[in-house]
């Protein structure tokens, strides 16, 4: 092993039925350093992860652990643990119903007889040392989403934790938490734990780490020094391609403007369900492409559900072409040319167990019929044609969805969509946990297909993607549309502001 | 071989050739057919072989629809052999009418039999709504038709015990003259094309697996998921006449109490042998309706070795214990594992 | 909620009882004279077999008001619930208790209960683990005399050899136990050949398999001691599907127990040799033991063994299948 490393991954292989997901990748983390793993979705990040924390077993390679003279064998997430390595996952995967300590405490072997007084002491003792703003005796879902990560890192940094491994921690933090957890990032450097960080935000990549290795396709793309490495060059590293800048596709494609009193497709007029956000109305033009925005929890979801008939519509009407229409279901919608992308693409989205092919045909087939089946062939045309179309990354179309990496299995929900050809479709989130190049295809899609004429509304959490693809944007606070942004007023400064109501509008 | 291991046909036909080959070693006359003649003097094929044919299509007619109501609603129906009293007890009442002992059928067969899958279907119904709108739980909603199904089927013909003299009514539980295999085979087989015919000319099969794997993806993809569950337990009522008209036109009666008694133990057990998840998605008819002759070839074995009736469950039990050990993720891929192991130093030895 | 359903229905039932003895005045405490003579009856579920059906339409068509009988009726199949249905009736004040008890044990206290108030106790058809002096007279079918009858009979064919299929009732009822413990004690004394031995759970279906099982093994038997109708007729569909002759002066010797109306037919037809009689017609025994008691004496035996017969293919008569099908 080199000196100060306290891990090292030597020629780690990996097979799926079908997919190599891992290729003699080389992985070495030192001790004090912040170590980010980066790479689109389908690199290997996680299943890297997987084989470090026994989750899944290795099919070639070896491990090696400072501390152990011979390549250690892990079978297990426990084993793992014991040995010093411990993760905290995206999703908090402790107890909400359990207090701090006992989450800290939980499950580590202390035996039937606990002694609370003593447990809830030594852990106060821990929060404050890492500074974390907790109570022992708190209940863990009374805590914020970023203390209760804390939570999660205390108890690894309790249980002796020499590699620690954050899995897209900040995804769903805000900047001040995104903060503390930084801050607390550093501290345990200084204690000389190595972390291993799993993120898509470059920002934050610069801001903490102290090396990147880069993944891609199952491979070690290389292992660099922060400074060595511009975000340019990490981005087209990551997309094995050159490219000259993310945000270059607004100059390419020229957004639609629409002719002053163009009739609009859809009209929506007091549209209101029961998600609870107030009455709204809206409407979007032939080859718009528009959004809305707004924070997380705004209504920007709940407004595009009750267009679609996710929800259930209590009041409002809704004109297409100028004539009134009923939507009370999906099917409804779907009927009237409506496409609607879902926000959280596991639970509403895919279907998991059934094959990127049936994915792909679902929605055509049900609005063909429940007596007209696409024959074998007709779906195998279908999808071939769209997993070549969006470059959907799969071993074949009988593959299962859910095998497929985030990003690809987003490309396959929206592929289902594109082949309905809805003159309007809505996106909601589509960039969401997907990898950069993907980003920028999906956004060059959206544009594309306005410029053929298809309205579409893109929601995304990212502002300056929506300032890249939209030409008008609905902001909502509160459950409420608050206003709607134009031409000049699209910058992120007056969104901002609009979102947070300090400033009134002109008028 | 990995790819066979996964595949989900595997596992019925695994174990049907263990059992098989368990039968071989015992015995090889188990599989000896003979053709003999029955007391009217009609040609008949008769073995073990035969027994299993005969018995298991029941159980495979029953298992088409408890695999789709398994997909749909991701848990099972529990009251398909009080159902089967039900529909049994009402084709009896409509051909014997009020008489019991009538020397002729008040009524030609297919309407009676018609008549039974109406009532079938709208218990179906029933445990369907319960299920799809009501949200209840299918093995919660279908215990009340459990419980009250053999009191309805006694009350339709008034606790009496009917009984059909009409030889022609025993031929669907039977031989029909002339040809030695037994009739509820081409029943089965009659079932089994209709629904491969449904689910190559319907999206029944995609539909039912969108619900059973995301319902909420299925709404939002113009699915009415409400419907499906209902819709399938509906076809389950359906089987489930079919399969009662074999039952009593097995002994041209019924014995409230008993006709049918844990059919829907072995139904499911006919599901879960052909590799389908119980909680629900995605389904391989095929491999469903293979698991059914299965069981009955277990059920036909343990009796051949004289296993008493009230022991039967046991063994039963121990196969459902193999059958979720080894489809446990874990356990098959420790077998792959170990497989490719094996194969692996089978090339380098022979290198 | 199950105990407020069942204070409304004590509730009511007490009205009930209340207006009852307020119509027959006279017919307060020992009832009795020019008055309706108040029975209380808890049997088993009817549906539970063609035995129970034939034995509760027997007790409701002696016990009538024609006869001079207020009679009302609770079935149950489970203990506790003909227990809750004891203590209502002993509220109501009836005179006489019959019962027929799903489960032998937990009977004592509401018994003495029924003694403290002054009813009379018949049990019929079951008998429990209670002090006799609890109840006034239990009727019951001697299971085992059953099993020897049918046994007797099956030795006085005078068969060269003795190949038998038996096929059993539920383990462990009384029933099985009586019916099968003959048939093991000729097995063992006369040499008789056990060909298979197998619970079929009373359930023709399973009695089907059984035989079809043996057929298809090849084993030779020339008799088939089925312990119910039901079973013996699902041993017949086997044979049949075989061309197995059975029957009078056949291949195979078919019995049956329990005397179903249908059953008896076979017999007359010549199918069947043998069915031996469960007597569920208790009400006239019943009947007997109240006339007894009403006259002031005790009954002369406190258990009343009923007589039963064993039909025989060959002298069966078609009134004997009028009058004592079931």
């Amino acid at each position: 092993m080199k000196e100060n490393a306290i891990l090292e991954m030597k020629a780690i292989d990996k097979v799926f039925p079908g997919v190599l997901a891992l290729q003699g990748v080389d992985f070495t983390l030192c001790a004090g350093e912040i170590h980010a793993l980066m790479g689109e979705n389908g690199a290997g990040k996680s299943t890297l992860i997987k084989v470090l924390t026994g989750v899944y077993s290795k099919d070639g390679g070896q491990i090696y652990l400072k501390g152990y003279d011979k390549p250690v064998i892990i079978r297990s997430p426990q084993e793992a643990q014991k040995m010093g390595i411990s993760t905290v996952y995206q999703e908090i995967t402790l107890c909400p119903n359990l207090s701090v300590a006992e989450n800290m405490y939980i499950g580590r072997g202390e035996g039937v007889r606990v002694n609370w007084k003593k447990i809830n002491e030594k852990a106060d003792a821990i929060l404050k040392s890492l500074d974390i703003p907790a109570k022992a005796t708190q209940q863990l879902s009374s805590c914020s989403i970023a203390v209760q990560q804390m939570v999660a890192i205390a108890r690894a940094v309790d249980m002796d934790c020499k590699v620690l491994i954050l899995d897209e921690p900040t995804s769903s933090l805000d900047e001040q938490e995104v903060a503390k957890l930084f801050k607390l990032m550093r501290d345990l450097k200084e204690r000389g734990v190595g972390i291993i960080f799993v993120t898509h935000f470059l920002d934050q990549v610069y801001e903490v780490c102290d090396k990147i290795t880069v993944l891609r396709d199952g491979r070690l793309v290389g292992e660099y020094e922060i400074k060595d490495l511009p975000r340019v060059q990490l981005v087209s590293k990551m997309l094995g391609k050159e490219l000259d800048d993310l945000s270059d596709i607004s100059g390419e494609h020229k957004k639609f403007q629409a002719e002053p009193n163009t009739p609009p497709v859809f009209e929506a007029v007091g549209l209101q369900s029961d998600a609870g956000i107030k009455p709204f109305d809206f409407y979007i033009q032939k080859g718009e492409v528009n959004g809305f925005t707004g924070l997380l929890g705004s209504g920007r979801s709940e407004c595009v559900r009750a267009i679609f008939g996710a929800d259930r519509v209590l009041g409002g009407t809704v004109k297409k072409d100028g004539n009134a229409i009923k939507i009370a279901k999906p099917i409804d919608a779907m009927r009237n040319g409506i496409g609607y992308l879902p926000e959280d693409r596991k639970v509403d989205g895919i279907v998991g167990e059934l094959s990127v092919r049936e994915n792909i045909i679902l929605a055509l087939q049900v609005l063909k019929g429940f007596f007209k089946p696409f024959s074998r062939a007709e779906a195998a045309r279908f999808a071939d044609e769209y997993i070549k179309l969006l470059d959907i990354k799969t071993a074949s179309a009988d593959t299962p969805i859910k095998s497929l990496s985030g990003g690809n299995q987003q490309k396959v929900i929206l592929a289902r969509w594109l082949l309905t050809h809805p003159e309007y479709l809505i996106l909601d989130e589509p960039t969401r946990g997907i990898d950069v190049g993907t980003k920028v295809d999906i956004q060059k899609l959206v544009l594309k297909l306005a410029s053929e004429g298809m309205s579409i509304t893109f929601i995304s959490s990212e502002t300056d993607e929506m300032l890249r693809t939209c030409s008008r944007m609905v902001v909502m606070r509160d459950r409420a549309v608050v206003g709607e942004l134009t031409d000049d007023d699209l910058t992120q400064g007056k969104i901002m502001s609009t979102i947070a109501g300090g400033e009134k509008k002109d008028e | 071989m990995s790819k066979i291991l996964k595949n989900q046909i595997f596992i019925p036909i695994a174990a049907l050739l263990l059992l098989a080959v368990f039968n071989l070693i015992m015995d090889p006359s188990f599989f000896k057919i003979t053709l003999g003649y029955n007391s009217a003097g009609d040609p008949v094929l008769s073995g073990y072989l035969m027994t299993i044919l005969d018995y298991g299509s029941e159980l495979a007619i029953l298992a088409i629809g408890m695999t789709l109501v398994t997909a749909a609603s991701g848990g099972q129906d529990i009251s398909v052999g009080a159902a089967i009293a039900i529909s049994g007890s009402v084709v009896l009442r409509v051909l014997c009418g009020r008489d019991h002992h009538a020397e002729t059928m008040q009524a030609p067969i297919i309407v009676a039999f018609l008549i039974s899958c109406v009532v079938a279907m709208i218990f179906g119904a029933f445990n369907g709504t319960l299920v799809a709108f009501f949200k209840i739980q299918p093995m919660v909603a279908t215990l009340i038709l459990f419980t009250a199904g053999r009191s309805i089927a006694a009350w339709i013909n008034n606790n009496e015990l009917p009984i059909v003299n009409e030889v022609r009514f025993s031929y669907f539980g039977g031989f029909i003259p002339g040809i030695p295999i037994p009739t509820p085979f081409f029943i089965a087989a009659a079932c089994v094309i209709v629904i491969f015919l449904v689910l190559k000319f319907t999206n029944l099969g995609l539909y039912t697996q969108t619900v059973g794997i995301n319902e909420n993806a299925s709404r939002l993809n113009g699915l009415n998921p409400e419907f499906i569950k209902f819709l399938a337990f509906v076809i389950l009522g359906l089987c489930v006449a079919v399969a009662a008209l074999i039952k009593v036109s097995r002994l041209s009666t019924i014995n409230y109490s008993v006709i049918a008694k844990d059919i829907e133990m072995d139904a499911i057990l006919a599901v879960a042998l052909g590799g389908n998840a119980l909680s629900g998605g995605k389904f391989n008819m095929t491999a469903s309706i293979l698991g059914a002759y299965v069981i009955q070839f277990l059920t036909t074995t343990l009796y051949k070795f004289n296993v008493p009736a009230d022991a039967l469950p046991a063994y039963k039990a121990v196969v459902v214990i193999l059958l979720v050990v080894f489809s446990a993720p874990v356990v098959r891929d420790f077998i792959s594992a170990q497989w490719k192991r094996l194969t692996k130093k089978g090339v380098t030895e022979n290198a | 909620m199950k105990k407020k359903v069942l204070a409304v229905v004590m509730a009511a039932a007490m009205v009930l009882g209340l207006t009852a003895c307020g119509g027959a005045a006279p017919a307060a405490d020992g009832g009795g004279d020019g008055g309706l003579i108040k029975i209380g009856i808890i049997n088993n579920d009817p549906n539970e077999s063609g035995y129970r059906t034939a034995n509760d339409k027997d007790l409701k068509a002696t016990f009538t008001e024609a006869n001079g009988f207020q009679a009302s009726f609770a079935y149950s199949l489970k203990n506790d619930e003909q227990i809750t249905a004891a203590q209502k009736f002993i509220q109501d004040g009836v005179d006489y208790l019959l019962l027929s008890a799903a489960d032998t044990a937990g009977w004592d206290s509401v018994l003495k209960d029924a003694q403290a108030a002054g009813i009379h106790v018949i049990l019929f058809d079951r008998t429990i683990d209670a002090d006799p002096s609890l109840y006034s007279a239990s009727i019951v079918s001697d299971m085992d005399k059953e099993g020897e009858t049918a046994v007797n009979w099956l030795k006085g064919q005078n068969l060269s050899e003795y190949n038998i299929i038996h096929i059993q009732g539920v383990m462990g009822s009384a029933a099985q136990k009586g019916r099968s413990g003959a048939v093991d004690a000729a097995a063992a004394s006369d040499g008789w050949n056990i060909v298979t031995q197998q619970t079929a759970e009373w359930n023709a279906e399973k009695a089907q398999q059984i035989v079809q099982s043996v057929i298809d093994a090849g084993t030779p038997f020339n008799v088939i001691y089925a312990e119910n109708d039901d079973m013996a007729k699902g041993a017949v569909a086997a044979l049949d599907k075989a061309n197995i002759s059975h029957g009078v002066g056949k291949d195979v010797i078919v019995m049956g127990f329990d005397c179903n109306k249908w059953a008896l037919q076979e017999l007359l037809d010549q199918n069947w040799n043998y069915d031996g009689q469960c007597n569920p017609f208790q009400s006239q025994y019943i009947l007997d033991v109240i006339k007894t008691l009403e006259s002031g004496q005790e009954p002369a035996q406190k258990t009343i063994i009923m007589d039963e017969k064993g039909f025989d293919a060959t002298t069966i008569t078609a009134d004997d299948v009028n009058n004592y099908g079931i």
